[in-house]
């Protein structure tokens, strides 16, 4: 159990998008989160780093505990957190830098000074993520100059990086043609043995390939939490059922 | 059904082919009045152009004549400005000096100022003191010149004098703060505007590897916006340079080479803006001082080719090599 949430309800403003969401995710294993636009996986998953900090006139109630400590207790401090649950988004975002300084820029804000060092930790993350051949010779170009699945996989180094126990991914296919879609869920297979996975996708076969646990979301609520076979083979609820055969979402 | 459908026809044809006529004649009009629009505005912007152009002709014109009595160098470099004496000089040295030195030094007060008062109303304050700012500083943009050029006469001179015991108070770092208020709400809308473009991704991406709201504007929201921000100090540099009342007002007059930071200058505009009514028509003062107004039409499009030009090569590489 690396993270816990506990009777969560999140609010933006008056609208309600969370209600008493309570669930476990287990280390180093691949937990997917599904359901229709709008069920408020997207907001979980970015409650779980506080990204929805940045967000003005939004409110959290119940707990989430990392490795035990509740994130949102008044004494947490954000950007620690951030840097141990590191986050992938739905577009490929990697800075207007060079390759090399977009995988430096979470290190070197950790205060990591030393050249050997930080030139080894780029060929680390990078060949983690399965990019280091493709982009050997050409680090000090620009990152915009990558295709948007060489993209998606640097920003995934770039996360890699900063050595995080936890890896948030919001939908990171859904920008990218089959073939880069593909590429992505191996790297997420070879990657689930160093990492807790916890990815947002509104895609059900790619739940169904990936993941070890899926959680079904409608209307802000958890309605079943299951292994993903179970899931996909014999759920419990009626409205997973619906959604997972296709007759709604 | 079909009986019925067969026969009817012969009836609502008529009203039918009228309203094709008539949205016919109605698609001719609108046509026409396309049309009509279109060389209207291309007049339009033809006249103001031309305008422009004439301008530009009349500036020629009048400034090129200089040249037949002294060199273009004698022109630039001659560091005696005594356009009234016998014989006179004409010798603009002095002037361009005095208007680079209150320029760049106008800068130097308010890029700093400008940028962070960008940095903390796109970035930092919450939304209503951002309304508040924003408007003080639009107001800031829209206040005459003749204003400020009056607070530095009466307020800032006395008080300079005063203070540092000078002989005048009407000199470079007075002019030069004025010039900095008058530059400061360029600098900082448009610097605001290209931070305000940069995409939320980014920040983001940002927050996300664990940086800090000041490590995000120092590392990424600034240098994403560095081509905005450039062209925000060019276009600040460019409204200096070529602003002429409060020049003619605080920055004391004197056509010499200054020595030192508290010396009177008499930067270009203000000397053509002092001088025009004494130059006898068509006479060598005359062409000397339009030839100035050519030099500073030259140095404001340069300050504008700039700003461009960087804003051009930001946009086509995607800021890729920051």
């Amino acid at each position: 159990m690396i993270i816990q949430t506990k009777n969560v309800d999140f609010f933006y403003g008056a609208f309600r998008a969370l209600t008493d969401v309570t669930l476990d995710f287990k280390k180093n294993r691949v937990t997917a989160l599904i359901g229709p636009s709008g069920c408020g996986k997207s907001t979980l998953l970015r409650l779980l780093n506080r990204m929805n900090d940045l967000i003005d006139g939004t409110r959290v109630e119940g707990e989430i505990l990392f490795e035990g400590q509740n994130i949102y207790a008044p004494n947490a401090d954000p950007v620690e957190i951030r840097q141990r649950i590191g986050m992938v988004f739905q577009k490929p975002n990697p800075f207007p830098k060079s390759i090399f300084n977009n995988i430096t820029y979470a290190p070197k804000l950790a205060g990591i000074r030393d050249r050997g060092e930080i030139e080894a930790l780029v060929e680390e993350s990078l060949k983690r993520a399965v990019l280091w051949d493709e982009v050997k010779d050409i680090l000090t170009k620009s990152a915009m100059t990558l295709s948007g699945g060489q993209q998606q996989r640097l920003c995934i180094a770039r996360a890699l990086a900063m050595k995080p126990d936890v890896i948030l991914m919001d939908e990171p296919t859904s920008a990218l043609d089959p073939i880069s879609t593909a590429k992505i869920e191996e790297l997420i297979d070879t990657l689930k043995k160093h990492y807790t996975i916890i990815i947002v996708t509104h895609n059900m076969q790619q739940a169904a390939r990936i993941s070890e646990y899926t959680g079904f979301f409608y209307m802000g609520k958890l309605i079943e939490f299951n292994v993903t076979e179970k899931i996909f083979t014999n759920p419990d609820a009626k409205q997973t059922e619906d959604y997972i055969t296709g007759r709604f979402g | 059904m079909c009986a019925v459908a067969g026969s009817k026809p012969a009836v609502p044809a008529k009203p039918k082919k009228r309203t094709i006529m008539e949205s016919r004649k109605r698609a001719l009009t609108s046509r026409v009045r396309e049309i009509i629009i279109k060389n209207l505005f291309a007049f339009l912007a033809f006249i103001s152009v031309l305008l422009l152009g004439l301008i530009v002709l009349f500036l020629f014109r009048e400034g090129l004549p200089i040249f037949k009595q002294i060199s273009v160098s004698q022109f630039l470099f001659g560091s005696a400005w005594y356009p009234t004496y016998n014989p006179p000089e004409y010798g603009i040295w002095p002037l361009i000096v005095g208007s680079v030195i209150v320029t760049v030094l106008s800068c130097l007060i308010a890029v700093p100022f400008g940028l962070l008062a960008a940095v903390y109303i796109s970035e930092i304050a919450p939304a209503r003191i951002k309304e508040i700012l924003k408007s003080i500083i639009e107001l800031l943009a829209g206040l005459p010149s003749v204003v400020l050029g009056f607070f530095g006469m009466v307020i800032l001179a006395p008080w300079m004098q005063e203070t540092f015991d000078l002989p005048t108070g009407l000199n470079i770092v007075n002019a030069s703060v004025m010039l900095a208020v008058m530059a400061i709400p360029t600098i900082s809308s448009i610097s605001e505007d290209a931070l305000y473009a940069v995409p939320r991704e980014y920040k983001e991406a940002s927050y996300a590897l664990g940086a800090t709201k000041y490590e995000t504007i120092a590392k990424v929201a600034i240098p994403a916006a560095l081509s905005g921000i450039s062209t925000a100090v060019i276009l600040g540099m460019a409204r200096a340079i070529g602003e002429t009342m409060v020049v003619l007002m605080v920055a004391g007059g004197s056509a010499a080479i200054p020595r030192g930071l508290f010396d009177s200058v008499r930067p270009m505009p203000a000397s053509i803006a002092a001088e025009m009514g004494e130059a006898p028509f068509q006479s060598g003062h005359y062409h000397a001082l339009f030839a100035t107004g050519i030099v500073l039409f030259f140095i404001t499009l340069a300050f504008n080719l700039v700003a461009d030009h960087i804003s051009n090569r930001f946009k086509e590489e995607g800021s890729g090599t920051l």
